[in-house]
This record gives C-alpha cells, structure tokens and sequence, in this order.
C-alpha cells in the first residue's frame, strides 16, 4: 500500500476549532460584563433557529443578568425555517407524498411537523415514498437514477440554504432532468425584521442578525433597516462564546444610544457575502410575498423559482392551487415570536397545544419558545411539589 | 395528562392509525406501543417491570410454569429470560456486523439483571435474493461473537419472505440466564443522592451506522462499540452487590435510557456535560449531521446507578475491565424534577433532556 501523506486529523481540527468558542471561563466572564455593563432592563432577539438552539443547549439565557431593573432578556425570533413554513406548503408537501410513483425529499426535521391532518412520517407509513436527504444534490440524483418517477425536494429556509437548492435546480435543468421539481418556501430575514419592529406593540429593542444567513447575503442589507427602525443590529455566531459577544456588543450600543450595524461573527461574514451564491441565487430565484406561520404574509419576504425555471415549480407541475388551509384560531404564536406574549400566557399553552400536539411554530420545534417553556416548566412545577 | 384533541387541534401525533418509523425508536413513541397495545395484553408482574430481561424468581408468582422453573433452580439462582430482534442496514458495518449486535444485544439484556448469560436461540428471517455468501459471513461473525460471549446457540428458526419483503435479513434473538444467588441487583430502590455511572464513550455505534449510509468519511473510521458486557456486569457486582440499577442505552440512547429510569423510580436525574464521553470523531460527525450523541445509539455501554458509598469502588472495577475503560461518573440522582432529566451545561446554564418522541432527525438549521 502506498503510504498516506501525513494530515492532521481532520475531526479533532473542527473540535478543537469548536472548543475555542465554548470555553466556559470566558463565557463567565463575558456574561458578568454584560451584568456590569447593563443599567436598565433591555430586550433582544436573535433571529435564527440555529441560535436560539445553541440558547437554550448552552443555557446561555441563564447567565445573563435577571430582574426588572437591569436584565437582558432573550426573545427567540422567527427563525426556525422549519417552525415557520405555512401549514399550507405543509399541506401540499403531503399531498405531493401521497402521490402514486412520487418521491418527496426533504430536510429530517419536516417530517415531523403537523399538517393540517398529519405529518410527512404518516404518509410515509401508509404508503408514500418519502425520503430525508442532506442536501438537495442528492435529490436531483434520485430524479437522475429513476426517470420513470416525479422527484420533489421540498425547498425551505432562508438564505442559507438557498444557494444548494438554487444550484440543485440549476443542475437538474444543465443534465435536462424532466422528473425533477421543487416545492419552494424560501423566507428571507430582513422583512421578517421590519415586520417586528413595525408591528404594534413591539418589545424588541436590538437584534442579533442570523451568522449563517449573513455569510452568504453579506451585511450590506442591514444598514438601512437599523437606520430606519434605529436598532442595533449585531451580526452573531452559533457558539456560546459567539453568542454572549453578540449580546454584549448588543447592549453596549443600547446603553450608549446608538444603532449600528455590527459584525461579531468575522470569522465568517464579511460585508458584501459570498457574491457567486448571491448571484445563482438571483438567476434562480425571485422575490415573492410569503406567508409565516404563526405570523401571516409578509411582502417581498421570500423567494419562488423564477419564471424562467417555471418547469422546475412543484405548485405549477402539480395541481397543488386548491389547498389551503386555516392556522388554528386558538394559536397566538405570533405574539410569542414578537415578545409580546409570554408562552404560559397563552389559553391553549399546555391543553390544546403541546409538544405532541402542537397548533403552532413556537411549540413544533423543540426549541420553540412555547415547547422550550414547556419542558422547564415541567421541571420547574415538579421541583416544588 | 391533558392534552386530549381539540377540534381546532392537528392530529395529536399519538394517536397515528398507522405504524410509523418512531415507533421503533425506543422513545416516547415506542413506550405508546408498549403502554397502549402491549402491556394490557400480555400484563403480569415480571413484565410489568419493563426491565430488559425479566428474572423468573419465586416472590410472588402466580404462575404456576414460572413457580415450577424457580423451584427447580432452588437455590442455584434465578433465571433470566430476554429477547430482541435485530433490523441494521447496512448488515455488516466498522466494527461489527448484526450478527455480532444479534448475539451482544440479548446477551447485554440478561447481564443488565446481573444474570450470566447461558444459551440463546436464533430465529432468522431472510429476503428471497439474500447472497448466500454474506449469509454465510454473518453467520460466522455470530458464531463467534457466541464463542467470545460464553453462550451456545441451541435452537434456531428459518424464514424466508419474498424479495421486497425484507431489508436482506433479519434476526431474532432469545436468551436465558441464571442470576447466581448472592445478587442483590435491584434489591434497594434507586434514591437521591445515588450516582449515574457510564462505562465509556457514547454514540459510537449510531455513529459507526449513520456514518456508512451518508457516506462520511473520517481519518479514523468511527466504529461500533458492540461488545457483550456480562463480564463487566460481573466485575461491578464483586465490588458492590447492591447496584441499585443496570440499562443499557441502545435505541434512544442515553436520553432515553435516563428518562425511564428517573419516570420508573420516580427521581430527578441531574447530569453535567463535561462528564459525557463523546470520541473526538463521534463528536464531529454528530456536529455535522446535527445530532446530539445522547440521543445516539449504543451497543456496548451500560448505565449503572449505584449508592453515593460504593460509586468510587464501582468506578475503579470498571476501569480496571477492558469494556469499562473509560468509565465516568456522569451524574446524580435528585429528589428535585421528579421524573425529569436535567443537564448542567459546560457554561454553567440548565436545560432538560427530554425523552426523545421517535428517531432523531437531522436538523436543518
């Protein structure tokens, strides 16, 4: 055998690489200056699914100061890409499994989420060709390997995941594939921004903007809506220590009254992005009005394939116009994501709508804020009986 | 509990008309199965402990064939009985083989009662086209891994069902044990103050599995931990009679396990992060697949709870075992949260483990 040129092992790099950011003698420091430096009770949300996770794994909400005179509190946002795609697309991707000689892709953690009568795991189990992928590529091989059937990738998220799913749809059209389509509910995060601060009642005083979704868009977008709104808007890593810097940054500009726009993640961010994903994304797709679950439309808040890859759409390929469907009326999410409603608030917490049960986007992720309530409520009854 | 259907309320998701994936995933789906279909149908006092193996001992039997098996024991112990079935693609993997998972994880069953391990049966069921070539390997690799554990194989079953019909092969295992007299395992209740023992690093097998069918591929290839444990249930056993507690975190792993324990014993279980044992390897795989390694598989590790006075001595005899190597204490029991598990996290914060629904998806964000 040949002998192996010497590199290092490339799983201990990415944890060593992790362990810098998660060390917790710095965490600890960092959340007391944030306890010195704030002076009165300040309100952020972090934006992304992916934070609020590393929130409530990390415990990071936990360290930092409580109280009524001087806390930080952490509102989670409307994020989760999963949490918030529309009992409808639900609805048609479930439609779309049910077909006969259909295969439907999709990321792991939608096949859980509840339509209006049953998730992606049921359709599966009476019959449907349901598959979890890890990327979209993999979607457009199966339409490659099995020409006889109708390949569809279930298209979510923000703009993170827009550039593979642009791409996949790029490379389907490059090998001529006619079996293959997407059923696309891309949101974007800036107009999801602007709608919280333009909603009444709003609390949210800072944001921190989503790491991942600003590695691919760049920081440009951000300026003019912290000038705008006058919010400080800190573009925030995953990792503990990423997290409570973002914080920090956060509340420094909220005590001194300023509303910048901030990069705390350069390690990954730069201000204009990651340009060539930019642009397939521009190619591929085009921006739409979308609905959230939980909130309602918000204009120009997503994306749909443009038109000159209309033979690549699920709702145009199949008939898909004729279901809708009707969020539960007993849901208040909304006003959880905004702030506005603490969980427990809400009538429904706990009977109608629990993790099992879930009416609303709060409660099907895990780290929702109604399911995240759910669980330490739980612990917190049960410790005093 | 509450959450009854509304009618404004999606299908709750337990009440599924049809089998789903999650039901076999040893989370609070399977436990529906279990509470809803299985229990009331077969109830009686050996598996309405849920244990996994049951042992047939004399106090207060009602059934007249087990009376007559605990009598004929007298005083040579009490017998242990268990079974599994074993579904893996692919059926051979780095580290093992379902071959080898078919012999460990009956054998691991009977030994979490403190039972030695003695014959196992074998039923196989085989999908019309199987090679018989990788048949043959399988077999081989069971045979074995029966050599190494000290079992004999002493009756055995052939099915075959049409192609289609079948992921290539799979088997069914049933073992019996004899718990030799002077066990005391389970004799004293799991209390607070208690502390949770694992005998090594967690994860490897799921990881040695997802890791072959998504196609990643590491320097060092993360291997399955399948391995019989008798000999290290043994070893504990030497150094402290009284465990109050054996599992074996296999499907639904750790989380899973723990949360049975601290539902069945009605406690609080309180675990710190930076005592789980994760490789480097199974730790990188779980952060790009976005997994959570306790909530991964094992098939070579067990669970111990055992009095605060023995935990040290327990600790060193598993250490000193080559299958407890890298034993840890993981964590305590609390008579706070009853009948919830809670992590201490690396930074100083809380959250709760809770008992995983059905399979852990990947996640997207």
């Amino acid at each position: 055998m040949a002998t192996r040129p010497e590199r290092p092992h490339y799983e201990s790099r990415i944890m060593k690489h992790l362990a810098e950011y998660r060390d917790a003698d710095t965490a600890r420091r960092l959340a007391a200056e944030i306890g010195r430096i704030a002076t009165r009770p300040w309100a952020i949300m972090e934006v992304c699914g992916g934070q609020t996770h590393s929130i409530i794994r990390n415990g990071i909400d936990q360290l930092l100061p409580r109280g009524s005179d001087r806390g930080v509190e952490l509102i989670h946002g409307p994020g989760c890409p999963v949490c918030v795609t529309p009992l409808e697309t639900i609805d048609r991707a479930l439609a779309i499994a049910r077909r006969p000689g259909t295969i439907l892709c999709s990321f792991g953690d939608m096949l859980r989420v509840p339509g209006s009568r049953e998730d992606l795991f049921a359709v599966k189990a009476a019959g449907g060709d349901v598959r979890v992928v890890y990327s979209p590529l993999d979607a457009v091989k199966l339409a490659r390997r099995h020409p006889e059937r109708e390949v569809v990738f279930l298209a979510i998220g923000f703009e993170t995941t827009a550039p593979a799913n642009a791409m996949a749809v790029k490379v389907a059209a490059e090998q001529g594939l006619r079996n293959f389509s997407m059923l696309v509910s891309h949101v974007l995060v800036p107009p999801a921004i602007a709608a919280i601060m333009q909603a009444a009642g709003n609390r949210v005083q800072a944001f921190l903007a989503a790491g991942h979704v600003c590695s691919v868009m760049g920081t440009w977008q951000y300026p003019p809506l912290a000038r705008e709104w006058r919010v400080p808007i800190v573009v925030t890593g995953f990792e503990p220590l990423d997290l409570l810097e973002g914080i920090r940054r956060a509340v420094v500009q909220l005590e001194a009254g300023r509303h910048e726009v901030e990069n705390a993640y350069p390690r990954a961010v730069t201000e204009r992005g990651n340009e060539a994903a930019q642009q397939v994304i521009a190619e591929v797709f085009t921006p739409v009005d979308r609905a959230w679950r939980g909130i309602g439309v918000i204009p120009a808040s997503g994306w749909r394939l443009a038109d000159a890859y209309a033979a690549y759409d699920a709702e145009q390929r199949f008939d898909l116009g004729g279901i809708t469907a009707v969020e539960s009326p007993l849901c208040r999410s909304g006003e959880v994501l905004r702030g506005m409603l603490k969980p427990d608030q809400c009538p429904a917490f706990g009977r109608e709508c629990t993790p099992r049960t879930p009416l609303g986007a709060t409660m099907v992720s895990s780290e929702g804020a109604c399911a995240a309530y759910y669980n330490f409520r739980q612990a917190r009854d049960s410790a005093h009986v | 509990m509450s959450d009854g259907p509304a009618s404004a309320c999606p299908l709750p998701l337990r009440d599924y008309a049809h089998v789903v994936l999650g039901h076999g995933a040893g989370g609070a789906l399977s436990r529906d199965l279990i509470e809803g279909i299985f229990l009331p149908a077969f109830s009686n006092e050996w598996l309405d402990q849920r244990g996994d193996s049951a042992v047939l001992d004399s106090t207060g039997l009602s059934s007249g064939t087990a009376l007559d098996i605990a009598r004929h024991l007298g005083n040579a112990g009490r017998l242990a009985v268990s079974t599994d079935s074993y579904v893996v693609r692919p059926l051979v993997f780095p580290g093992g083989s379902i071959g080898d998972l078919a012999v460990h994880g009956t054998v691991n069953d009977l030994a979490m009662s403190g039972a030695r391990p003695l014959v196992l049966t074998a039923g196989f069921i085989l999908e019309e086209g199987l090679a018989i070539a990788a048949l043959a390997t399988i077999v081989e690799r069971m045979a074995r891994a029966a050599r190494e554990a000290g079992v004999v194989i002493v009756a055995g079953d052939t099915k075959v069902v049409e192609r289609g019909h079948g992921d290539g092969l799979y088997i069914n295992t049933a073992g019996i044990g004899v718990v030799p007299p002077e066990v005391r395992l389970g004799n004293e209740p799991v209390r607070p103050g208690d502390v949770v023992l694992v005998s090594g690093t967690i994860g490897d097998h799921g990881l040695a599995i997802m890791s072959v069918r998504e196609g990643l591929e590491f320097d060092a290839p993360i291997a399955s931990d399948t391995a019989p444990l008798h000999g290290l249930v043994s070893t504990m056993l030497a150094a402290c009679p009284g465990i109050r507690l054996l599992r074996d975190p296999t499907r639904g792993g750790v989380a899973a396990s723990l949360n049975e324990i601290a539902a069945l014993a009605s406690v609080g279980i309180e675990i710190d992060e930076d005592a789980v044992p994760v490789r480097p390897a199974v730790a990188a795989a779980c952060e790009i697949l976005g997994l959570d390694p306790l909530l991964v598989a094992n098939e070579g590790k067990l669970l111990a709870i055992v009095p605060a006075a023995a935990a040290d001595a327990v600790l060193a005899a598993m250490r000193a075992h080559p299958r407890g190597r890298d034993a840890v204490a993981l964590g305590r029991i609390v008579a706070a949260h009853t009948q919830l598990v809670v992590m201490r996290t690396a930074i100083g914060g809380t959250r709760v483990i809770p008992l995983p629904l059905g399979e852990q998806l990947p996640r997207i964000c």
